[in-house]
């Protein structure tokens, strides 16, 4: 009987080429793992070496395919669950450049504790193709496959650093509300899945588009999408889910929050994308105004919220907080043009942010972790007293990433705030742009107060040297970089960015 | 006139005009600590040519065109609609004069005492920013520039500032970046409702301006929006809280720049995005900026009379100035608004000269504060000569500049705001009396012991102070080569608001050159020769 079954079973075609993105991914995580059980201690780098080598030709070969879906269109793979288009490679991308950026800076944090091994990186590769997952995923069952191997991910993570209480204060925090807002999104997926009769997005947007509400219950559907939304809104740390964000933040190991602030972050945004503005294009008059009002309340929290900190890790988590409003504005802009042939500039504007900040948020805490190690773990503000005299050079990074998050001219910062804000004005929220600007002003104190501490006041007595390490050095040097060209260049950005609207459906 | 084309001799100039003190800035950022000599020259290399480059364009430039001249343009970020488009008209031309005399004299003229590298990095930065914010004639890239000098100003008051500098910076920046940040949204909901006139996007001012038909109350909502940003700039009383404290807290160079040339960053954008962009607005909205700019005008000159810090008083003095331009600015006449454009030049060069003053003082008896300093002019009576020259130029006595631009304003303005005019005349009065009375106190009576020994005027600093002596003379008694360059753009300015509105401007009751309310003097050099001194 069993065999008869398995004959008549008939898997569904795989493209595995157009899937190597996330193989690589894979394929690496396991050589890695393996490999470094089997094998005696590697030299010096090696690790971080290898893992960022592995992301790289993840994200070469998600070039590659762009081309290929710039050629010849796009389309579903693995039966319809996975969405092979541009949206899919940008997010590939961008958490394939968050990778290779936090293994350099993690290697030479790494060495001297009791982690320095295979496993940490193994899991940034692992959190990465969750990530990966969720960007591309046609199917939310598939969708909350990758929100959970991201998530359990990133909870060993942020436990990882076992000398401190912290960390592992962190860790189980980050656990017990992942794990709540988990199921708050099954359960949406749940009730949507009962109120259109199937979790494959395509089909949903099929069955809505007809007209058709199969069980005649749209209260249904309104329920399940207000539970996708609180278990989104948890995962991009939106006021007012946002409260496990600065404790987690700033109990979790420097590099592992810088993580979370940027792969974690973009993979939870182009989830929400995928969720909202391509599967419930639908119901987008009934979601738009809760997206607008979270966009409203993270603005404002996040940034007044930040002011007050006295600890250069949490104001970054404030201040991740009120980006995150900022993304939530293009999100809500992409709201108006949801499921129209020409969907508007919001969803591009989207994606924009997230890569931009994606990088600046990496290389501000990769100058916080290297200010830290000199410190003994001490991330508060007064142990950046003097960062200029110091270290001249690695002040003024920090002070060109502080900036570009204030979003001033010449820095990417600014290109990705003008780009939402932009999106928002085109479709007439003008509110909501006013009020971002407003609370970009308010968080621009916190940047403006970390640059004063570095420039104004003269190091402590007690001030330890601050030595770079060579690996975090290059993350820090290639981000400062990326962050000053495309914030002259930014041309061939937006039109990458600009692609993302026709996506597979 | 819309056409890319460039100088007389191909040559970039206004590219360069930018560029140059960019690279200057990197080159004195890249040199090695071993070499602390080093920095100083490439600064004042890069700021001299700067100078050179903005005089040859004044000289190249061509009377009686109302347009812009020099003009370049490139496709920058194609997907936004974004160009470097740069040009220069009567309006802007003598504030980038102004901007290439200011910063060389500011680099010779004042020691920062401390970290000399960065600071002329900084202060290169900002030159270029200034020199960036009047040419664009692109929407996004004058914004880009209009807010990048916020960044080199706030480092050059948090670094080398007085007691409380910090929080002196950050009120600057901060108060600054939140009018910015209504003009980032309406500058895009200008281009957005531009773009569904014209079919495409642009953020080209002069397309904009010609193609783009705003709905009346649209025109309104945006110009607010720009205007905001420009009023704190300016700035107009109640946002002016910012600059009393920055004026007093910046270094010397800060302050002179702050008043030379950024403020009229306020001003230049209320003519270039206000009247130009949306006249149907500006011009609708007269009475409140007329208002605002009378309450400046009196409310400056009240405040700096009670002052005791000699800084502040100057700070104050310039709200009440640059009320005066405002008041100008909206009175829509020909002479009103090319004395508010020729007020902005003299406002720079008196105001500049007098925080130089300031400076000295500081420097030679470490305190600004009026009740410690007396008798000066018995023990330096060079020194006071020249504060005095300077002084009654910021009053307004004839035969000096400050006369020529506030006695255009006035009459300019009194035909189509007579009221308000009434009132900003008794301006000119009141900074009489503050200017005098802070003078005296200064000045006059006998030195006490700690001010016996104030050190005469030093040769450096003489020379450092002739351009500014120069050109308050010379624009005080020939101001015509002035004037016949701005007067072609503000007539052009003019009928534009005529076209659409139903102003008409009425015929001056004087006519200045005509009836010789400025004795034609016999020079006929360009008028900053002097200022190449």
């Amino acid at each position: 009987m069993m065999l008869q079954q398995i004959d008549t079973f008939v898997g569904p075609e795989v493209n595995w080429f157009a899937l190597s993105p996330m193989l690589t991914l894979l394929g690496g995580t396991l050589v890695l793992m393996l490999a470094g059980a089997l094998t005696p201690r590697w030299p010096k780098g090696l690790y971080a070496f290898a893992t960022a080598t592995i992301a790289g030709a993840a994200g070469v070969l998600a070039m590659v395919q762009w081309d290929d879906i710039t050629d010849n269109g796009t389309r579903t793979l693995v039966a319809g669950v996975i969405a092979y288009d541009t949206l899919s490679m940008f997010m590939t991308i961008t958490i394939c450049i968050g990778v290779i950026l936090v293994a350099l800076l993690s290697d030479e944090y790494l060495r001297g504790t009791p982690n320095d091994g295979p496993e940490i990186y193994a899991l940034y590769l692992v959190a990465a193709i969750g990530g990966i997952v969720m960007a591309s995923a046609n199917d939310l069952i598939v969708l909350f496959l990758g929100l959970e191997a991201l998530s359990l991910a990133l909870y060993v993570l942020a436990s990882s650093n076992r000398r401190s209480g912290e960390s592992a204060e962190s860790g189980i925090k980050y656990f017990v509300l992942g794990g709540f807002s988990s199921a708050f999104f099954l359960y949406g997926i749940a009730l949507v899945y009962g109120a259109t009769g199937t979790t494959n997005i395509s089909e949903m947007v099929a069955a809505l588009q007809n007209g058709v509400d199969p069980f005649g219950n749209e209260s249904l559907a309104l329920a399940g999408i207000a539970l996708l939304i609180v278990g989104l809104g948890f995962k991009v740390a939106a006021v007012p889910f946002h409260v496990w964000a600065p404790d987690v933040y700033q109990g979790a190991p420097t590099p592992v929050t810088s993580f979370m602030a940027s792969v974690g972050k973009a993979a939870a945004f182009a989830a929400m994308l995928r969720v909202l503005v391509i599967a419930l294009p639908f119901y987008r008059d009934d979601w738009r105004p809760i997206i607008w009002v979270l966009a409203l309340v993270t603005l404002v929290v996040g940034s007044f919220l930040a002011v007050v900190q006295r600890n250069v890790k949490r104001m970054l988590a404030y201040s991740s907080i009120s980006h995150a409003g900022f993304v939530l504005v293009g999100v809500e802009a992409a709201a108006h043009g949801a499921g129209e042939a020409d969907p508007g500039p919001g969803m591009p504007s989207v994606v924009l942010y997230l890569i931009l900040y994606s990088v600046l948020v990496i290389g501000s805490f990769a100058v916080v972790t290297v200010v830290s190690r000199s410190s003994g773990g001490d991330t508060d503000i007064d142990s950046f007293k003097g960062l200029a005299r110091r270290r001249p050079v690695l002040a003024l990074a920090f002070t060109v990433f502080l900036l570009a998050q204030a979003g001033v001219p010449f820095t990417s910062g600014f290109i990705a705030k003008f780009g939402v804000i932009q999106a928002a004005v085109e479709v007439d929220s003008y509110a909501i742009a006013i009020i971002a600007m407003v609370a970009a002003v308010v968080a621009a104190f916190l940047y403006l107060r970390i640059m004063v501490t570095m420039w104004t006041s003269d190091p402590a007595e007690d001030a330890e040297t601050v030595a770079i390490p060579f690996s975090a050095g290059v993350a820090i040097a290639a981000a400062v970089a990326f962050t000053i060209v495309v914030g002259i260049i930014p041309g061939w950005l937006i039109d990458a960015a600009d692609t993302v609207t026709a996506y597979a459906r | 006139m819309l056409a890319a084309e460039t100088g007389p001799i191909g040559f970039p100039i206004l590219t360069a005009l930018i560029l140059v003190p960019v690279i200057g800035s990197l080159l004195v950022a890249l040199t090695p600590k071993t070499r602390p000599e080093i920095p100083k020259v490439i600064a004042l290399m890069s700021a001299v040519g700067t100078l050179a480059m903005s005089v040859w364009l004044m000289a190249s430039f061509e009377t009686g065109e109302s347009g812009f001249q020099f003009v370049s343009k490139h496709t920058w970020i194609e997907p936004w609609g974004i160009s470097w488009h740069l040009g220069v008209d009567g309006i802007s031309l003598f504030l980038v004069v102004l901007t290439g005399v200011l910063f060389p004299l500011a680099i010779v003229g004042i020691d920062p005492h401390h970290d000399e590298k960065p600071y002329l990095a900084w202060l290169l930065l900002l030159q270029a920013g200034v020199m960036g914010s009047f040419l664009s004639l692109d929407l996004f890239v004058f914004f880009i520039f209009f807010e990048i000098v916020l960044v080199p100003m706030y480092f050059l008051i948090a670094g080398w500032g007085y007691e409380n500098r910090v929080y002196a910076a950050t009120k600057f920046f901060l108060f600054t970046m939140l009018g910015s940040a209504f003009m980032l949204v309406g500058l895009i909901a200008t281009v957005a409702i531009a773009s569904r006139d014209l079919g495409y996007t642009t953020f080209d001012l002069v397309e904009i301006a010609e193609g783009a038909d705003f709905a009346t109350s649209t025109g309104r909502w945006l110009f607010f929006a720009f205007a905001i940003a420009f009023a704190v700039k300016v700035p107009l009383v109640p946002v002016h809280t910012w600059l009393p404290d920055a004026h007093t807290q910046a270094p010397t160079a800060g302050s002179v720049v702050l008043a030379g040339v950024m403020l009229k960053l306020g001003t230049y954008g209320l003519l270039r995005f206000g009247l130009y962009l949306f006249p149907e607005a500006s011009f609708w909205s007269r009475p409140l900026w007329l208002t605002l700019a009378v309450i400046g005008i009196i409310y400056g000159a009240i405040a700096a009379t009670m002052q005791t810090d000699l800084k502040r008083l100057v700070a104050y003095s310039s709200v009440a100035h640059m009320g005066f331009i405002v008041l100008g600015t909206f009175a829509f006449t020909t002479q009103s608004l090319s004395g508010a454009v020729i007020q902005m030049i003299n406002h720079g060069v008196s105001t500049g000269a007098l925080f130089l003053f300031v400076g000295m003082i500081y420097e030679r008896r470490h305190t600004r504060s009026i009740a410690e300093l007396n008798g000066i002019q018995k023990v330096a009576p060079i020194f006071a000569a020249g504060f005095m020259v300077v002084m009654l130029s910021s009053i307004g006595v004839p035969g000096l500049n400050g006369f020529v631009g506030e006695f255009l304003i006035l009459t300019g303005s009194f035909l189509t705001a007579r009221w308000w005019t009434v009132v900003a005349a008794f301006g000119v009065i009141l900074a009489a009396l503050y200017l005098l009375w802070a003078y005296q106190r200064v000045f006059h009576g006998e030195p006490d012991e700690e001010n016996q020994s104030f050190p005469e005027l030093r040769v450096k600093e003489g020379l450092v102070l002739l351009p500014f002596l120069g050109l308050i003379v010379f624009m005080g008694v020939y101001p015509k080569p002035v004037l016949d360059r701005i007067e072609p753009a503000i007539d052009a300015l003019i009928t534009r608001v005529e076209e659409n509105t139903d102003f008409v401007e009425p015929e001056p009751t004087i006519r200045i050159g005509e009836h010789g309310n400025d004795e034609p003097a016999d020079g006929d050099q360009p008028s900053d020769e002097e200022g190449d001194g």
